[in-house]
């Protein structure tokens, strides 16, 4: 009996990945430009109400400081380093998480024995939040940077372990039959047939790792960080500098939507290369 | 040879080895003990903790933040949701704007609520109910967009009035997703309590607990909180499931 809450629900378990669930696209022009009417409308509204001071400014920023605080930001360097630092940050977990992850999945994907072994302990582990382990890891790493990397590794590391072990499990074994009569090597075997199939499961567990790491870096650099967009933000909400506050708050949603787009991009790259339908 | 093996493969093994090779570490000086505790020392700060009531009041803190949050964001969500996938021009409308909203990471709201609500239990309740709309919202939406054509063809046929069309088919169709959603809308609701007892300032709560042993350095402290976090959710979890099944669907798991 391995229930596993959230990655269950997020639907490992099925024989098809289910991807953080979206809102389905409209597909006539007309109605996606129907999207755009609140945006922009409540843009007028934060304008028209701050132009005629309905709201206070120490309560929400004017549009145009925002703007100014978004190009000064851009212009002075600070957006940049800040976003470079948590990007690196993001990037050095992600590639030690994933890595890890795919090690342990794959072990418990090829050994059904193994999987028998290490599958209990993983999931009680999992169990914790990341975000309960952040005061361990402060007292073991102490608030440097192997606090922020250690923490986004983490995050990637969970899920990446059970989309893989998943997508490997998942391989029909008729597939694997066929390898066999057409005697195909161990290697060909792991790069024609299991490689493609596990894909989409392992892809899976990449982007919810990445949205969950992006949460976790930002949550740390709120909280015990001394440079990246979450630090900026904070700061800047300490010193009332809400235009500040609210420019990175639209810095790390973007942030957020590239990063995301940039896996989904990058699964559908390799799944044409190596041929298997999605 | 046989039985050990078997033995030896069980699930069991790892945890006990673990736990072993912890408690071996320690008392062997292999871990500096200024910073780690024994596994006996955690089971004594959970004695400590329990005798003292300490630990019952900060779960009772955390749970009511908890479970209020859950309620106001799931409910909006659910309304939203299931508002949103029947009534197409609100869809067409709304939609976009939720989902670029969704993509602002969850911690990024902070700021803004501590701004809006303050710094106190509103905002922590407020930052709660947004960690739990989110996952609710839209498997609510999916679940009742999904609705086979004919069955709603047919309930036109029939001529049903949109409340039953809401008791008999939507609600009917719609609660696999639902419950998927609720269900992580309730681990998102956790996870946001224990962030909002980090980031706000706080008056008592699990979170709260764990950073104040971390200040004084408690590494048995703080272990004892992070099992006690783990469990929670899960306890949250089976509750859940117990629920839905009550509801009469056996839900995904």
């Amino acid at each position: 009996m391995t229930d596993l809450s959230h990655w269950a629900a997020a639907g490992f378990r099925a024989g098809r990945p289910q991807l953080p669930l979206r809102f389905p696209k409209p597909r006539w022009r007309t109605s996606r430009a129907l999207g755009w009417i609140l945006p922009l409308l409540l843009l007028a509204t934060w304008w028209g109400a701050s132009e005629a001071h309905l709201v206070a400014e120490q309560i929400l920023p004017r549009p145009e400081n925002v703007a100014r605080a978004l190009g000064e930001l851009a212009g002075n360097g600070d957006l940049k380093r800040n976003l470079l630092i948590s990007l690196s940050r993001v990037a050095y977990g992600f590639a030690g998480g994933a890595m890890a992850g795919l090690l342990l999945g794959a072990g418990m994907g090829f050994s059904p024995s193994f999987a028998r072994f290490v599958r209990p302990t993983f999931l009680a582990v999992s169990q914790i939040p990341i975000l309960a382990w952040l005061p361990f890891f402060m007292l073991l790493l102490g608030i440097g940077e192997a606090l922020k990397i250690v923490l986004v590794a983490k995050a990637v590391f969970t899920p990446v372990t059970l989309g893989t072990a998943a997508g490997i499990e998942g391989v029909p074994l008729r597939y694997l039959e066929v390898a066999r009569v057409l005697q195909l090597s161990r290697w060909q075997t792991l790069r024609r047939v299991i490689w493609p199939a596990a894909l989409p499961q392992i892809f899976t567990g990449f982007r919810y790792g990445l949205t969950h790491a992006w949460m976790a870096l930002v949550m740390v650099e709120l909280l015990a960080s001394y440079e990246g967009v979450g630090y900026l933000m904070i700061y800047s909400r300490q010193l009332f500098q809400l235009d500040v506050m609210v420019a990175m708050m639209l810095v790390i949603a973007l942030v957020g939507l590239f990063l995301d787009r940039l896996l989904a991009l990058t699964e559908r790259h390799l799944l044409r290369r190596y041929g298997a339908a999605s | 040879m046989n039985w050990v093996r078997r033995r030896m493969g069980g699930g069991f093994t790892l945890p006990l080895l673990l736990l072993a090779a912890w408690a071996a570490a320690v008392h062997l000086g292999w871990l500096d003990i200024r910073l780690w505790s024994s596994p006996e020392q955690v089971l004594a700060a959970a004695r400590q903790r329990l005798q003292d009531g300490s630990l019952g009041l900060a779960l009772i803190a955390s749970l009511k933040r908890d479970l209020a949050g859950f309620a106001i964001g799931a409910l909006t969500g659910l309304l939203l949701g299931l508002f949103l996938a029947r009534v197409r021009l609100a869809d067409l409308l709304l939609s976009p704007t939720l989902n670029g909203t969704r993509q602002v990471a969850l911690f990024a709201w902070v700021p803004f609520l501590s701004l809006w609500l303050g710094n106190g239990e509103a905002g922590r309740i407020g930052f709660i109910a947004l960690a739990a709309f989110f996952p609710v919202l839209l498997h609510a939406h999916q679940g009742a967009a999904q609705i086979d054509r004919r069955y709603l063809e047919l309930a036109r046929i029939l001529g049903l009035k949109p409340h039953r069309l809401l008791v008999k088919l939507v609600w009917p169709a719609a609660k696999p997703q639902i419950v998927i959603g609720l269900r992580l809308g309730l681990i998102y609701a956790w996870l946001g309590t224990i962030g909002a007892e980090y980031l706000f300032s706080t008056t008592g709560g699990v979170g709260a607990m764990m950073m104040d042993a971390r200040d004084l350095f408690r590494m048995d402290q703080v272990i004892l909180d992070m099992l006690v976090i783990g469990g929670v959710g899960l306890i949250l979890n089976w509750g859940l499931n117990g629920g839905a099944r009550f509801l009469g669907s056996e839900g995904p798991g």
